[in-house]
């Protein structure tokens, strides 16, 4: 497999092969977490920075953890502490990062599409770890290894995606990667947060019965609070009776159906505890993947021969157009 | 393929891998505390061979471990394409025991090099012997190994394969100009 990407945006436009490559590559790092010694010398000299312009604790730790095991230097910085406080703008403070010679910038923002700017202006590699509504790519590939890991497969999965879906670039990434595999995806949510464009690639109810009977996977999303999602829905608790997972749900569902979560989790909102800490619960082990993940894409951006020919990745300017004109709605 | 010379056959191999088997044998005394580990990816067949060759001659299954040398490499920074990482899985503890890396192929020494990195990693081994089925010399590193199959002069414009049944269908090791 020959893969060429200098840059980690989104999975829209990822082929079926790079992503099963991804995932492989991933499942071969696992081991090194488990090892006495959490280190290999693989990326010893290359620098990792990472901007987070968003709270983070799992992704950032994550991101952290997997280039210290692979012996990257790693600094943060986080966007309450930048100069991004005094006014400096993101081009300016990348172009400030890039000037000090990193390998690789990750890059957490609250616009979509930013990640793609700076792929453009910058000459080091970037990975997208959220930006807006629109990708969280690492997220979604961790959360591709534990269901293959769970089921053994992807392809021809039932997979029910439920909540606040406008608002997600977790749905939105693995929506892109679970089609591109072959899963049969459903998104479950109230209709004012169930973007119209989603509804072309997959099938949208607004019954959480209906989305869960007889899925092999149910992925629930964090009622997003920051983005003003108050004006999507009535009231929190309303959202909670509808569309709180509970283990009366998943009897609807398959006997050995999966529950994931990307946190952080808002129990008793979109997740019940029963549910979030029961049998069919994964999500420590998505997290446990994030760290594998992490290092695979690190790995695989941070070595080879600096490519000059490299294609240049073509920002999805449609569907960043549309993340960010729902985010100034 | 032109100019492609076999050296040796699959009986070759065999009488190869049964005298190694048991020159470990009379080195070691015997099999306590020995474990073998197989560089990815000829290696692990040609010490998975060896496992059962010595467990006909001592009556012991020594354990086996593999390991992936692909992140100890020396030259991820100067190759285009990265190569693919697959797992390192050693389920035993190696501390204080008496290691046998498996390769086929001895040449620069730097896939050695970086198994030994890989190694030191997973704990402290008593001892680390080296065996190879094919020596085909121009060393760059102070390496050598401890059992060879053959000791095969090459020049280095020809390239040596090493062809098993596992992972290719055929038995043979081969010598042939390197093209282009």
């Amino acid at each position: 497999m020959n893969f060429s990407r200098r840059h980690l945006l989104g999975l829209e436009g990822f082929n079926r092969e790079e992503i099963l490559f991804l995932l492989d590559t991933a499942a071969s790092f696992k081991e090194i977490s488990e090892r006495e010694i959490k280190k290999v010398p693989t990326l010893r000299g290359k620098t990792v920075v990472a901007a987070f312009f968003e709270p983070s604790t799992r992704t950032r730790i994550s991101f952290e953890i997997a280039a210290k095991r692979m012996s990257a230097d790693f600094v943060s910085l986080s966007g309450s502490t930048s100069s991004a406080t005094k006014g400096e703008t993101l081009l300016d403070t990348a172009r400030n990062l890039a000037a000090m010679q990193p390998d690789i910038l990750v890059l957490r923002h609250p616009s979509a599409g930013a990640p793609h700017l700076l792929a453009q202006c910058l000459e080091c590699s970037v990975v997208n770890a959220g930006d807006g509504c629109h990708e969280h790519p690492t997220q979604a590939l961790l959360d591709l290894l534990t269901i293959r890991e769970q089921k053994g497969r992807i392809e021809g999965l039932v997979v029910a995606i439920v909540g606040d879906i406008l608002h997600s670039r977790v749905a939105r990434s693995n929506l892109y990667a679970l089609r591109t595999l072959g899963a049969e995806v459903r998104l479950v949510g109230p209709r004012t947060l169930l973007p119209p464009e989603c509804a072309a690639l997959a099938f949208t109810t607004t019954d959480l019965r209906e989305g869960v009977a007889g899925a092999d996977v149910v992925m629930l999303l964090r009622l997003q609070r920051e983005r003003q999602v108050g004006n999507f829905i009535p009231s929190v608790d309303e959202y909670a009776r509808y569309y709180c997972l509970t283990e009366a749900h998943l009897r609807l569902a398959k006997p050995d159906v999966i529950v994931m979560h990307p946190g952080p989790l808002n129990r008793g909102i979109e997740i019940s505890s029963e549910v979030a800490d029961g049998p069919y619960s994964v999500i420590l082990d998505q997290v446990a993947n994030g760290v594998a993940v992490r290092m695979a894409v690190l790995y695989l951006l941070g070595t080879g021969a600096r490519r000059a020919d490299a294609e240049t990745e073509r920002p999805q300017l449609a569907a960043i157009g549309r993340a960010r004109r729902r985010a100034s709605r | 393929m032109s100019g492609e010379r076999v050296v040796l056959d699959a009986r070759g191999i065999d009488r190869a891998l049964t005298r190694i088997a048991h020159e470990i044998v009379e080195r070691n005394k015997g099999l306590e505390d020995l474990v073998l580990i197989g560089i990815r990816s000829r290696g692990v067949h040609l010490a998975e061979r060896l496992r059962r060759k010595l467990a006909e001659i001592d009556g012991t299954t020594v354990p086996m471990g593999i390991i992936d040398i692909t992140l100890y490499r020396d030259d991820l920074s100067r190759s285009r394409q990265q190569p693919e990482v697959k797992e390192t899985k050693v389920d035993f503890p190696i501390d204080d025991r008496r290691v046998i890396l498996v390769d086929d192929v001895l040449f620069t020494g730097r896939t050695v090099r970086a198994a030994l990195d890989a190694l030191v990693d997973l704990g402290r081994p008593r001892s680390v012997q080296l065996c190879v089925l094919v020596d085909r010399g121009h060393r760059e590193l102070p390496i050598r190994a401890d059992y060879v199959g053959k000791n095969l002069p090459t020049s280095l414009d020809e390239e040596v394969q090493v062809r098993l049944a596992e992972s290719d269908g055929v038995e043979e090791v081969v010598l042939h100009r390197r093209e282009g």
